[in-house]
């Protein structure tokens, strides 16, 4: 996993609520066998037109926008658990999505692919849209190791909350499976010691 | 300290505590299906890992398949890859595969309860969010990323913050013609598709132990459409009947073990939740989605707000114009197009019963392309035996083999574009059943109608 230590950075809006993980990849994108290139079929529908034609009205195709930060309306990644999801996000280029909350289970894909989903207040939220709206090239400063969230126009600085072991992960570049294997000695005790119903 | 049903599973699992607050989890069974383990298998072969319990792996393909003609190739050359992969991978790696012909395949949450392979008190997990399926039966079951099912393939644990518990109870009888699927949905209209989120749910209460499996299993299919991260019930004397003498339950005396464990599992009295919702059956009535997601719904008889508190007014007209649709107008009596039943929520065989007692020497709308897909191929089976595929033929349904069909528009199993389709599966989001299909999620009741009818209909009126 690539660490992620900070960045500054434009964002790009997306103010809707409940995005699911079905507009930010659909299932007929789901057939490839590797991680790679899900990013130019992110937000698939929205983006383009039945022909391939790009929809104009959409963020992704508006040149004003750009930046390694989504911005997005609350209850962001809801839905399917496909981590294609946060592959396509990550593929495209995104290395942070902001919203007022996320889905759980995007959210942990997020974090395992060494993307931030950083959480603020709903006002918050509400503030960094009317940035980007008064200005698209508004810059903001995620700092992971201070937990600070910087809006370079107002100077407002947000601080935010990450699970410390989860902070740490992120760093490093270390994968929970590096972690889990380290436990192996405590996984094979637990297996010896307990009654266990689920195969019997 | 009294314990909830929930507590007890979970706690009974912690491996290890991580610093911060997080726990290793041991996980008891671990289901794959073509589209997200081939990326987890690859990860094996890249870090050189061994698979560390096969034993504890069982794999189906579902998602890809098509409903039709499933003898031949698949002629999709993407779809028939995936399943070939998983083929490939399942003989490297020593893990049963319940593939294509084979009489255990169908759909993962099908195939694990029908099988005897989910029981309560277990740890289960699937590359799918509708995992929380298996709750039904008291186990802790959850939908996990591709990396997850790399890291249980080789650790058999995961590293997870424990959620915070709910208890939604549902007290009351059902009025007749409404149905496990109308409590959920209205539950989900209730709370919003984000307000379960961080939270694993217990549904309890007389409704609740009213219902059978099938009806359980379709509640705790959807907790996920509330932003939760899986869905329990109690096991009780209905669970254990449904289990015994399946294929894989326990025999004779691991039965007895088994059961007395089982009948501890149970919430106490006494235990708290994080948070605590009721309701009452008698306030259910048939519901239908207007919107582009599950937390959209109302009842038959309502109209479509004007305003929305839980989904913005802004969501509301998006899912408006994405729909065709108008606030404040009413549903029923509105043409349809297409009626699916099927999927992971509704397509077992007390489904397919219900659907055929209402159309059995009745003809659906000419006007309705009506198919039905059982959820496996031991549903099938059953309707066979049972004469269901005649009676549903018979009616005008296209009564096809088991898979994941229209739920999801990644089979040939689409519907087309500005159509609407009264559908049972889970999700009415945009381009979930094709790219401008519009999805009215029901149940599989207030889907037959709508097909007899060729219009939402209020199943309540045609049941006597």
């Amino acid at each position: 996993m690539t660490p992620f230590i900070k960045l500054t950075s434009s964002a790009v809006p997306l103010p809707i609520e409940d995005v699911d993980t079905d507009q930010i990849i659909p299932a007929r994108f789901l057939k490839a066998i590797t991680r790679e290139g899900f990013g130019e079929n992110l937000f698939r529908d929205w983006r383009y037109g039945k022909d391939g034609t790009p929809k104009v009205d959409f963020v992704l195709n508006n040149p004003m926008y750009s930046g390694q930060i989504l911005v997005a309306g609350a209850n962001f990644g809801c839905g399917s658990s496909r981590e294609h999801a946060a592959w396509a996000i990550g593929d495209h280029g995104f290395r942070v999505v902001v919203s007022s909350y996320f889905a759980d289970i995007f959210r942990g894909n997020a974090l395992n692919n060494g993307i931030l989903p950083l959480v603020v207040l709903p006002e918050v939220l509400h503030e960094i849209f009317e940035t980007i709206e008064k200005n698209p090239t508004a810059r903001f400063t995620v700092d992971l190791e201070q937990e600070q969230l910087t809006n370079e126009t107002t100077g407002t600085v947000t601080a935010f909350e990450i699970d410390p072991y989860k902070k740490t992960c992120l760093l490093n570049g270390y994968d929970d499976i590096d972690y889990l294997l380290s436990q192996r000695e405590k996984i094979d005790a637990f297996e010896a010691a307990r009654v266990d119903y689920s195969l019997l | 300290m009294a314990k909830t049903l929930f507590d007890k599973v979970w706690d009974a699992h912690v491996v290890s505590e991580v610093p911060g607050g997080n726990q290793v989890l041991y996980i008891d069974r671990h289901l794959i299906h073509e589209v997200t383990s081939p990326q987890a298998f690859d990860g094996l072969r890249q870090r050189n890992l061994p698979l560390l319990h096969k034993e504890r792996i069982v794999a189906t393909a579902d998602h890809n398949v098509p409903t039709k003609n499933q003898d031949q190739p698949i002629k999709e050359p993407l779809s028939r890859k995936q399943v070939q992969m998983l083929t490939e991978n399942c003989a490297e790696f020593g893990v049963e595969l319940y593939g294509l012909g084979h009489p255990y395949q169908g759909i993962v949450h099908v195939i694990g309860p029908e099988l005897g392979i989910t029981r309560p008190g277990i740890t289960m997990v699937c590359g799918d969010s509708h995992t929380s399926t298996h709750g039904a039966f008291g186990a802790v079951a959850f939908g996990i990323g591709t990396s997850q099912v790399e890291q249980v393939m080789a650790t058999q644990c995961l590293l997870l913050n424990k959620p915070k518990t709910m208890r939604i109870n549902v007290d009351g009888e059902l009025a007749n013609g409404v149905t496990a699927k109308d409590i959920i949905l209205y539950v989900i209209s209730t709370l919003g598709t984000g307000g379960g989120t961080g939270y694993f749910v217990e549904y309890a209460g007389s409704a609740i132990r009213a219902l059978s499996m099938e009806g359980r299993m379709t509640i705790c299919n959807m907790s996920i459409e509330m932003g939760a991260r899986g869905g329990l019930i109690a096991p009780d004397q209905t669970t254990f009947d449904y289990m015994e003498g399946r294929e894989f339950a326990p025999q004779g005396a691991d039965w007895d073990a088994a059961l007395a464990y089982w009948k501890t599992l149970p919430t106490e009295a006494g235990a708290t939740f994080d948070g605590e919702y009721h309701f009452k059956a008698a306030d259910i009535t048939p519901m239908v989605t207007y919107g582009t997601n599950p937390g959209m719904g109302m009842g038959i008889k309502e109209a479509i707000p004007e305003h929305s508190t839980i989904h913005g007014d802004a969501g509301l007209a998006k899912a408006m114009n994405y729909m065709g649709l108008q606030k404040g107008i009413k549903l029923e009596g509105m043409p349809i197009d297409y009626v699916f039943i099927g999927s992971c929520t509704n397509s077992r065989i007390e489904d397919l019963r219900a659907v055929s007692r209402l159309v059995k020497g009745k003809k659906i709308a000419a006007t309705v392309n009506g198919i039905v897909v059982p959820g496996s191929q031991q549903v099938t089976k059953q309707a066979v035996a049972e004469g269901l595929d005649v009676i549903l033929r018979e009616a005008g349904f296209d009564f096809r083999d088991a898979g994941c069909s229209a739920c999801l528009g990644m089979n040939e199993d689409k519907v087309p574009a500005g159509k609407y389709c009264v559908s049972t599966s889970n999700r009415n989001f945009e381009g979930r059943q094709g790219p401008g299909a519009r999805t009215i999620l029901a149940s599989p009741l207030t889907a037959a109608a709508a097909a007899l009818t060729g219009r939402v209909t209020d199943v309540r009126e045609m049941m006597i």
